[in-house]
């Protein structure tokens, strides 16, 4: 009888859905891989509430409200939480606008830019507040594991989804942990 | 009226050595030391800018930005806080309108905090221009901002505010004992210089101002180290919080203190002392610089230095600049020779390489007030008091929740729970020895007892009642190793930080159990691979207190596994602010704890 | 294997030394690895890092500061101290703003390749996200203080080397920083220049020059060539 498969949810807050694509890059070991696993909520099922799951895997950081909600989400619906990529570990690219007011970002990029005049700061319900600063996510939850890189390697999701379907404690290689 | 630079520099006779001494009175002249001023003074002594400007960055009280006109520092240590320094300070900063900025728009008022002054049983305190003003209550400080807002100067400021007052309450040994001056310098030459050594090696007598070495051992080995010169040094620095014993030893002691120092240096043979004592103690510096020359004049210093052929010694008063590191011995040669107080690789030890790399002992206050009276009476005298490992007194600065704050002497041995009664205190929570740097007693072991295998004590003894909240002042003292940290090594340079952090989210109710493992594994961090003994300790008020008061830190812990580690709703503050928006997605409210 | 050289013991390997030498360059000229960022060979040791820290007969002590002696018995390959070494170079992240992805230093940065070593994958703390210049008014190279991990080697390199001291560091603690020896603090009011030691010794991303970034491709960098391991030992052994 084979085991369960592991219930799997991925989501991208502030990244650039790289580690996504990254992920897919295992090529021929995605047909092994969903022997193992199955997904949940992700951008690959388009499901958006996670619901009881194994593993929940995190790409991006922490740039906006909603960005926090949906951690708090996964981090309350995951036994396992891994923060994927450089952005999720330490807010990354986007938090590079952490030297920057987000006052003046906002109001220069909506008001005072060349060519805004007359310009107005969106103020709908529907789009989240910004931060003052981009945070990794474990300032907010706690972070079981941390795939690293820019995005991580195939080589490092598959080396990561082997560890955790037998039960192991993950461990990158040499040569799988990367910070770029 | 202003001093000018090159008067200063040539009084120095342009020693880069003297660069501490040298910003002191620069900053006495223009009040702060200005940029330009530093490349003048560079050029003048001869050495990089960078280098100048490291030493003013280094020390607290440095600065090469302008201050107020008065300058009033806040002394933040443990028992100002207990004695309602944050109010005073909130106080001050209300009514002359600065919010939490440091100087005034008119540049006629700064307000800030600088770590413990040591007048912790006459406080709270402050700092005026660098000079102290303790007891501070309503009306004193009223009285203080009332001659600020007079725009009076310090020298028509009332003297009485200054006062500050010895404050013994309990004498044995050490300050029982009354010695004429030269006398056990003339008995050590009666011995002979051997003899001395192995009777302070005799006497037992451990180093009173913390690692508790060898005096014997530590003269021994500066005496056989070859390179003269050799030099002896008084470490005075006295920064841990709680501790003020060697204020009033050198205001009331200092011809034993000088004694001593002089013995050590007929012992080793040295030819050059320095007395290193923290800028806090200001008030003290006319009364030392009086003893020295009367002692010069009595021909107790000087060439053949109290009547003894060929032996020729003096002593050179030198400041602090608020570094509490500068406490630490390496630091403390680092910053005599004009350098950032950073603590000393070792090997070599300063016995064989200190001040300009030459043999020097550096002893505590109190070490050399009882290895003078060794020299004049012999090892028994130490001998005949305390316990087998711990020869002779210890003079404790008691403060916190007691009736009798003061300075009191008893013998080695002695019960943290005698020492309770001498100064009178109830309901004990938890007593911390040593400072914030040594051990954090709970009441359930006031049966310890001061000696160094047990309690040691560098001096600090200070009580907290029941209604103190434990988790703010373990929080404080960490912020304290925060502020002080020199900044050399990695784990105490970040780890200070590190814990303070999560100290404070612990003690303000913001923090889950993830923050306990954090701030312990920190600490262990620090307690381990820190390069010298502030990091090394920096961790003791985490771990200690967690060891031994568990229960308060689950019972301020939120059930959850971990938490945000800002504040998430603040961090909407300024989005909500130049959007305008304020409805419920503009918020967060309990989805915080999932 | 007797040998009329003295010897000390790392994990139970004979370690012979030279009078004088440390028990980290020793180790390493014998071919057992042992991390560090503060030290360069040929520099005197500084002892700032913490991340050489081994147990001597016990007791906890940089490998780079302790000298190495006849009949020491050294630990560091030990699951303890390796930890140690892995929450300072965690410290060493949380401290400095370090985005690697976006960093002309990544793959030649020993900050990075040591936390390869040791199996660092995050920050783990909350980071301090400091707010630190940018200096570009130097013709040949920027200095980028956000990455700056405070070990000296270009204050070591400036003074003792070029005989120049246009670095030093000022402030202590959190607050402790670099600074360029001018009054304008700015680097084009130096007398440096990027031939200067000082200008190749930075074991982190600060020193920038003008116009090369990013030209070494993926792969072909330092520590994609060879892991820091392998290439320490390499230079301590000459070959
Ligand atoms: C951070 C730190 C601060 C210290 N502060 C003092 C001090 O204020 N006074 C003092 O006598 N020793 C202080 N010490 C201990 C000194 O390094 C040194 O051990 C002592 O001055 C030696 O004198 P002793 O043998 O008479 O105790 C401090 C040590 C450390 C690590
Ligand atoms: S332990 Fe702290 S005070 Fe001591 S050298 Fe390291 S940073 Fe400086
Ligand atoms: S200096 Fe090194 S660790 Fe820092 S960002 Fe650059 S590559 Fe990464
Ligand atoms: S700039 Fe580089 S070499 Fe200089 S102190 Fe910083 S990390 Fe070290
Ligand atoms: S989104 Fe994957 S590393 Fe930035
Ligand atoms: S290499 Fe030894 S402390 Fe840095």
């Amino acid at each position: 009888m084979p085991s369960p498969k592991l219930r799997v949810a991925t989501t991208s807050l502030a990244g650039c859905f790289g580690c996504h694509m990254s992920l897919l890059d295992i090529d021929e070991r995605l047909s092994s891989l969903v022997e193992l696993v199955e997904f949940d909520a992700s951008p690959l099922t388009d499901l958006k509430t996670p619901v009881a799951c194994d593993v929940g895997l995190i790409e991006g950081g922490l740039c906006n409200a909603e960005n926090v909600r949906t951690l708090l989400l996964f981090r309350r619906e995951c036994k396992v939480l891994v923060a994927v990529g450089a952005c999720a570990i330490t807010g990354g690219l986007p938090a590079q606008r952490n030297a920057l007011d987000v006052r003046d970002c906002l109001e220069s990029v909506y008001l005072t830019g060349v060519g805004l005049e007359g310009g107005t700061i969106p103020r709908d319900r529907e789009l989240p507040l910004l931060l003052e600063k981009v945070h990794p996510i474990h300032d907010v939850v706690n972070v079981d594991y941390s795939l690293p890189g820019c995005p991580p390697s195939a080589d490092a999701f598959w080396a990561f989804f082997e560890d955790i379907a037998a039960g192991r404690a993950p461990r990158l290689g040499h040569g799988l942990i990367r910070y770029d | 009226m202003t001093e000018d630079l090159a008067t200063i520099v040539a009084r120095h006779r342009h020693d880069p050595r003297r660069l501490v001494e040298i910003l002191h009175d620069v900053t006495e002249a223009y009040g702060f030391v200005p940029k330009d001023i530093i490349t003048e003074l560079a050029s003048m002594l001869a050495v990089p800018r960078g280098h100048v400007e490291g030493v003013v960055g280094f020390y607290a009280f440095f600065s090469d930005e302008p201050r107020g006109a008065y300058r009033v520092l806040f002394s933040d240590g443990t028992t100002d806080r207990m004695g309602g320094s944050i109010a005073l300070l909130e106080r001050m900063r209300a009514s002359f309108g600065l919010q939490g900025e440091e100087t005034s728009r008119d540049g006629r008022l700064s307000v800030g905090t600088t770590s413990c002054t040591g007048l912790c049983d006459q406080g709270p305190a402050l700092l005026v221009n660098g000079h102290a003003i303790g007891g501070l209550d309503s009306a004193r400080l009223g009285d203080v901002m009332a001659l600020i807002r007079a725009e009076a100067p310090l020298a028509a400021w009332p003297r009485e505010l200054f006062a500050v007052r010895s404050n013994i309450r309990r004498r044995d040994l050490l300050l029982a004992t009354a010695i004429t001056p030269g006398d056990a310098v003339s008995a050590a030459a009666r011995r002979g210089r051997d003899d001395t050594l192995a009777e302070v090696a005799r006497s037992g007598l451990r180093g009173r101002g913390g690692a508790g070495f060898s005096t014997g051992a530590k003269w021994g080995a500066c005496a056989e180290a070859p390179h003269e010169p050799r030099y002896v040094v008084c470490n005075a620095d006295e920064g841990e919080p709680g501790t003020f014993k060697d204020r009033d030893l050198l205001a009331d002691h200092l011809d034993l203190v000088l004694e001593g120092m002089t013995v050590a240096a007929f012992a080793v043979a040295a030819r050059h002392g320095f007395l290193y004592v923290r800028a806090e103690y200001r008030f003290l510096f006319a009364h030392i610089a009086n003893a020295l020359a009367a002692r010069r004049a009595a021909g107790l210093l000087g060439p053949n230095a109290c009547g003894i052929r060929g032996f020729s010694f003096d002593i050179e008063l030198r400041r602090g600049a608020g570094a509490y590191v500068c406490g630490e011995e390496s630091a403390l040669l680092e910053s005599l020779e004009g350098r950032r107080g950073i603590p000393r690789n070792r090997p070599p030890f300063p016995v064989t390489h200190g001040y300009d790399q030459r043999p020097t002992v550096v002893n505590n206050v109190e070490t050399f007030m009882a290895a003078a009276l060794v020299a004049r009476d012999g090892a028994s005298v130490l001998r005949d008091l305390g316990t087998r490992t711990s020869s002779g007194t210890k003079i404790l600065s008691v403060a916190g929740d007691v009736e009798r704050p003061g300075v009191y002497e008893l013998p080695f041995g002695v019960t943290v729970q005698r020492v309770l009664d001498e100064a009178g205190a109830s309901r004990v929570q938890a007593v911390q020895v040593s400072g914030p740097a040594g051990t954090l007693l709970s009441a359930r072991e006031l049966d310890r007892t001061i000696a160094f295998d047990d309690v040691p004590s560098a001096g600090a003894f200070t009580v907290f009642d029941d209604r103190r909240d434990l988790l703010a002042i373990i929080e404080h003292h960490s912020r304290f190793f925060a502020h002080e940290s020199c900044g050399f090594c990695t784990p105490c340079r970040v780890g200070t930080t590190l814990v303070a952090r999560t100290m404070g989210r612990i003690a303000s109710g913001h923090a889950a159990r993830r923050d306990l493992v954090d701030v312990a594994r920190v600490a262990r961090v620090m307690a381990k691979t820190s390069h010298c003994g502030l990091g090394l300790m920096a961790g003791n008020p985490v771990l200690q207190g967690i060891e031994k008061f568990r229960p308060v830190f689950d019972a301020r812990l939120r059930p959850d596994d971990a938490l945000p580690t800002f504040d998430l709703d603040a961090s909407l503050d300024k989005s909500r602010d130049v959007t305008g928006r304020d409805d419920s997605e503009a918020h967060f409210t309990e989805e915080v704890r999932p | 294997m007797t040998t009329d050289r003295r010897t000390f013991t790392l994990d139970g390997h004979d370690i012979p030394f030279d009078e004088g030498q440390s028990v980290l360059d020793a180790a390493l000229a014998a071919g057992l690895f042992i991390p560090f960022l503060c030290h360069k060979p040929g520099y005197e040791a500084h002892g700032s890092c913490r991340v050489c820290m081994v147990r001597v007969g016990g007791r906890w002590q940089a490998s780079c500061t302790t000298p190495a002696a006849a009949g020491l018995e050294v630990e560091s390959t030990v699951e303890d101290l390796v930890a140690m070494r892995r929450e300072i170079v965690q410290f060493l992240f949380t401290e400095g703003n370090h985005f690697c992805p976006s960093c002309e230093a990544s793959g030649n940065c020993t900050l990075q390749a040591v936390g390869y070593e040791l199996g660092v994958t995050t920050p783990h703390y909350p980071p301090f996200s400091p707010t630190r210049p940018l200096d570009a008014s130097h013709p040949e190279m920027l200095l980028d203080l956000n990455r700056c991990i405070l070990c000296e080697l270009c204050v070591r390199a400036s003074a003792n080397v070029d005989k120049k001291s246009v670095f030093a560091l000022s402030g202590r603690g959190p607050t402790k920083h670099l600074v360029v020896s001018a009054e304008s603090g700015r680097l084009a009011d130096t007398s440096f220049s990027a031939d200067d030691a000082a200008a190749h010794v930075c074991p982190v991303g600060v020193f920038l020059p003008r116009g090369q970034g990013f030209r070494t491709p993926l792969g072909a960098r330092k520590f994609d060539v060879e892991p820091l391991r392998v290439a320490a030992l390499r230079r301590a052994g000459g070959t």
